[in-house]
């Protein structure tokens, strides 16, 4: 691991003598240069850093690399997770803080770069998606600041002259109790940094009884700046000398820019720089975007069919959605399956009913409110520097490295926060800005922003993938459930990504209707791969956003042909897992105690309530919601959820994600699809794709059960029971069974 | 195939360059566009102000919110020629207003914002509403409060907007 760890522009631009204009240069120009002599921000090729980031060390051990402890007081930490929204820079100041004795609040928290350094995930991955970023860094950037503090600690022995031993701290500074005397850290800072980061095992953390800042509503580092539009993010930033671009994408992914028609009437545009055919798009270079935007939707372009060598997946003229749903559900096998307990044949076979279904969804985009962008800069040492969001740094590092051909080194990536990600920044072939910017970039030889309109996202993100499934079931003659078989014709995300089946079933394809804990002694859960044209990724939940819908809708569906309440019926299957039992009580109490309706509510509209469940990324997730119908349409009053994520850092930022997955699990159960037809999306901004409006939000009511299991994920997993307690809520209403998404398709009485 | 508006369009060199003086967060400010150049790029680009944000360029989302004469517009669908002579404030300027203040103080409260790409587009939305009606009924803030948030951050909002409402004046003093 020698590659030396990437230097934020700015101080590289310190070095190099070179001007910049960034956003982040705010964040210098408040500080006195002195502090950067210490930790992180020491100048490319210092011994320090190289001998911090150099030597192959246990994960998150790295000291140097992570913290700055400026003179003030104030700690920045270079965070190996991206802050889209989820909490996650709050998050680690808790974490951090807590064992480094220094309040949440004197943290300044910026993105890391790509690096071996950063990759402080138990699973030996850095990327922001999965709900994982507290849950499986928790313990090593807890060892962090303690470490930290470890040094400090040592650092003030030194100052005082007295024994380590002798010292304690209190927030931001080492207390020497038997003479009175203290020492700030930002006064320690260089001495600690200069100091061999100690051997981790020999740090001892707190004991969680007594956390000051884990566990608790700590403020969010970003609110004013977020609330005053400070926040910056890809789309904002700007740099000297550079030039504004948009792009035309081929209408149908693969096809080829055959020729121009109007090219110099459009190079005549007024602000026009230049005009460029890239890989499956026209793209203007302008001193001004809204020039360039203008000039390259007047590029009449011949689009060409893709050639049978297209290197990316073709859309063809004759896709459609609803057609592709007929296709999925028109297919027999072969199934490979994921689950089989029991004997699902022999099961149905002797039960008393047999109870069959077929369920279906809609593809969806991401919405999330900023457009794609990315800015890059060709610096004169022949490094590349480039702005983009992205969940997965590293990943998007090696991959312009591939692409441009440089070395891994000469790549300086930049992560500013998130306009909303929801998975809409891993690494998609075709579905990022960068390498068109780099195209650019280099083409022009000036630093070139590129945004994607709204528009031209509309016609390259990856959508949330779609699945027809098959379920059959028996009941037993107590109208109980003794075997459950669903097969699902699907491509899930991950091997979509990867352009091929794998060797194992896609967890991401049958997650949601595999893993679930119901005691049915009989089940299967089989997966039919159906290899699609359009381009997928990963949605907020991922397959559980779409599995959970199914299945627990199905188990609805059960409960009513069996006699039973669905609600008793799930304490019965859940009867020996009193994890789920405790938290499917929880949330029947929060509701006020489990009523399922119909009932009339004090406003005089006849109301019901459905119950769900689902197990995503690690928790647990128990819903209630309570519906009633309004012109024809599903209107929801009430979400009541409770969630067991194991144990938990920021109740309040729980509370927060809550109510945000809520907001997306309605707006796929109510209004959102992404409709195809010949080929391309009938919606290419939100005029004709729907995003749930404040109108149509729900009171959210949470409660978090802390089982002290181990900890889960919290930014997906209140997603995926929404859906089916509304579509359950809403069957009982109306008698009326949706086997589909959204429930805008269907007209309810 | 797309944005028909412009396909359809010959592209010309005869929009109209201005040079034209802006009155933006009590300043004065000469700028050189089209006429017809959205308030929105004039705002980000040529002044550099990147707090008022693109979301889709056709008044659906909110996030381009900024006062023009106290009203609440939508930047991205507004002609920079439209605003010339009148007081156009953004969210930079948000907290010189004392409205805009207790909207943002309420914001931070209520820790409104996830990603908060959307937030200087609701609180500007918010900041209209209460300097005009300072207690507003649900319904008016119902009617108000319509930018989308993709985080769903609506509940917070709502939370917030409804206390700003329940006490007009017990925080102006503050």
């Amino acid at each position: 691991m020698n590659s030396p760890i990437d230097i934020p522009s700015e101080l590289r631009d310190l070095k190099l003598d070179q001007p910049v204009n960034l956003s982040r240069r705010r964040f210098l120009a408040g500080s006195a240069i002195g502090a950067l002599v210490i930790g992180f921000g020491l100048p490319i090729g210092s011994a320090r850093v190289q001998a911090a980031t150099a030597v192959t060390a246990e994960r998150g051990t790295q000291v140097p690399a992570f913290l700055e402890i400026r003179p003030d007081g104030t700690v920045r930490l270079l965070c190996p997770f991206m802050e889209g929204g989820q909490g996650t820079f709050t998050a680690m100041a808790q974490i951090v803080g807590e064992e480094l004795d220094v309040e949440p609040a004197h943290f300044l928290i910026d993105a890391a770069p790509p690096g071996e350094a950063y990759v402080v995930m138990e699973n030996g991955l850095r990327i922001t998606g999965g709900s994982m970023s507290v849950r499986m860094s928790y313990p090593t950037m807890r060892r962090l600041g303690a470490l930290a503090r470890a040094m400090l600690l040592q650092a003030g022995a030194d100052t005082l002259k007295v024994p380590v031993g002798e010292l304690s701290t209190e927030p931001g500074k080492v207390v020497h109790a038997a003479s009175g005397r203290s020492v700030a850290y930002g006064d320690l800072a260089e001495r600690a940094m200069d100091l061999p980061v100690p051997d981790p095992a020999s740090v001892k953390l707190r004991d969680p009884s007594q956390f000051r800042w884990i566990g608790k509503p700590v403020r969010r580092l970003d609110a004013y700046d977020k609330s005053t539009g400070k926040a910056q993010y890809s789309i904002d930033l700007k740099v000297d000398d550079m030039l504004h671009a948009a792009v035309q994408h081929a209408p149908r992914l693969g096809m080829t820019v055959g020729g121009l028609r109007n090219e110099a009437q459009v190079k005549a545009m007024k602000g026009v720089h230049s005009v460029h055919v890239l890989p499956g798009a026209v793209a203007v270079v302008a001193e001004r975007w809204w020039h360039a935007k203008r000039a390259v939707e007047a590029v009449q372009v011949d689009w060409q069919e893709p050639g049978a060598d297209s290197k990316v997946r073709t859309m063809p003229a004759d896709f459609s959605s609803d057609a592709y749903r007929d296709h999925l559900a028109a297919q027999t096998g072969p199934a490979r399956d994921d689950e089989n307990e029991g004997d699902v044949a022999a099961a149905l076979k002797g039960a008393k009913t047999q109870v069959e279904a077929t369920y279906h969804n809609q593809y969806l985009n991401h919405g999330q409110l900023e457009p794609p962008s990315a800015l890059a800069r060709f610096n004169s040492d022949g490094s590349l520097e480039v702005w983009l969001p992205n969940q997965a740094p590293d990943m998007f590092r090696d991959d312009i490295a591939k692409r441009t051909g440089l070395a891994k080194e000469q790549i300086i990536l930049h992560s500013p926060l998130l306009g909303g990600f929801f998975g809409r920044h891993f690494l998609y072939d075709s579905a990022n800005p960068y390498p068109q910017a780099i195209a650019l970039a280099k083409a022009v030889g000036r630093p070139v922003k590129l945004i994607w309109t709204r528009e031209e996202e509309f016609v390259r993100d990856v959508l949330r993938p779609v699945a027809v499934v098959k379920f059959r079931a028996g009941l037993d003659e107590k109208g109980l459930p003794v075997a459950i078989e669903a097969v699902s014709a699907t491509e899930g995300p991950t091997e979509a990504i990867a352009g091929k089946q794998g060797e194992k079933i896609d967890p991401t394809a049958v997650e949601g209707l595999a893993g679930k804990s119901y005691a049915i002694a009989n089940k299967r859960i089989a997966q039919i791969y159906v290899k699609g044209p359009a381009m997928l990724g990963y949605w907020r939940s991922v397959g559980n956003s779409l599995n959970d819908f199914f299945y627990e809708s199905f188990l609805d569906e059960l409960a009513d042909k069996g006699g039973h309440d669905p609600f008793e019926l799930r304490l019965h299957l859940l009867r020996d897992n009193p994890r789920l039992t405790t938290l499917l009580q929880a949330v029947g109490e929060l509701s006020g105690g489990w009523k399922r309706g119909p009932f009339t509510a004090e406003d005089g509209t006849k109301r019901a309530r459905g119950v769900a469940m689902a197990s995503p990324f690690g928790s647990e997730a128990a819903v209630i919601a309570e519906v009633s119908i309004e012109n024809g349409q599903v209107k929801v009053h009430d979400i009541w959820q409770a969630i067991d994520p194991g144990s938990i850092v920021n109740p309040a930022i729980v509370e927060h994600q809550v109510n945000g997955a809520v907001a997306l699990g309605l707006s796929q159960t109510l209004v959102e699809e992404a409709v195809w037809v010949n080929g391309m999306p009938r919606a290419r901004n939100y005029d004709l794709y729907p995003i749930l409006p404040p109108s149509r939000m729900a009171r959210v009511h949470v409660r978090i059960v802390e089982s002290g299991a181990k900890m889960g994920g919290i930014g997906e997993p209140p997603l995926p029971a929404v859906a089916p307690a509304v579509a359950n809520a809403v069957a009982r209403l109306t008698g009326q069974r949706a086997r589909s998404l959204p429930l805008s398709r269907h007209t309810f009485a | 195939m797309h944005c028909p508006a412009y396909n359809d369009e010959t592209p010309t060199d005869d929009q109209r360059v201005n040079a034209m003086e802006l009155r933006i967060n009590q300043k004065t400010y000469q700028v050189d566009a089209d006429a017809d150049t959205p308030l929105l790029w004039v705002i980000r680009d040529d002044l550099g102000m990147t707090g008022t944000k693109y979301g889709c360029g056709l008044a659906q989302c909110g996030a381009c919110s900024v006062l023009v004469d106290g009203n609440v517009v939508r930047a991205c669908v507004t002609p920079v020629a439209g605003v010339v002579g009148r007081e156009v404030t953004t969210i930079e300027a948000i907290e010189a207003d004392p409205v805009g203040k207790r909207v943002v103080a309420a914001w931070v409260e209520h820790q409104v914002a996830q990603c908060g790409y959307c937030q200087s587009g609701q609180v500007m939305a918010a900041t209209a509403l209460l300097k005009h009606t300072p207690a507003p009924s649900d319904e008016q803030i119902s009617a108000a409060m319509v930018n989308l948030c993709r985080c769903g951050t609506y509940n917070a909002i709502h939370a917030a907007v409804h206390e700003l409402a329940a006490q007009p004046a017990a925080k102006e003093s503050v």
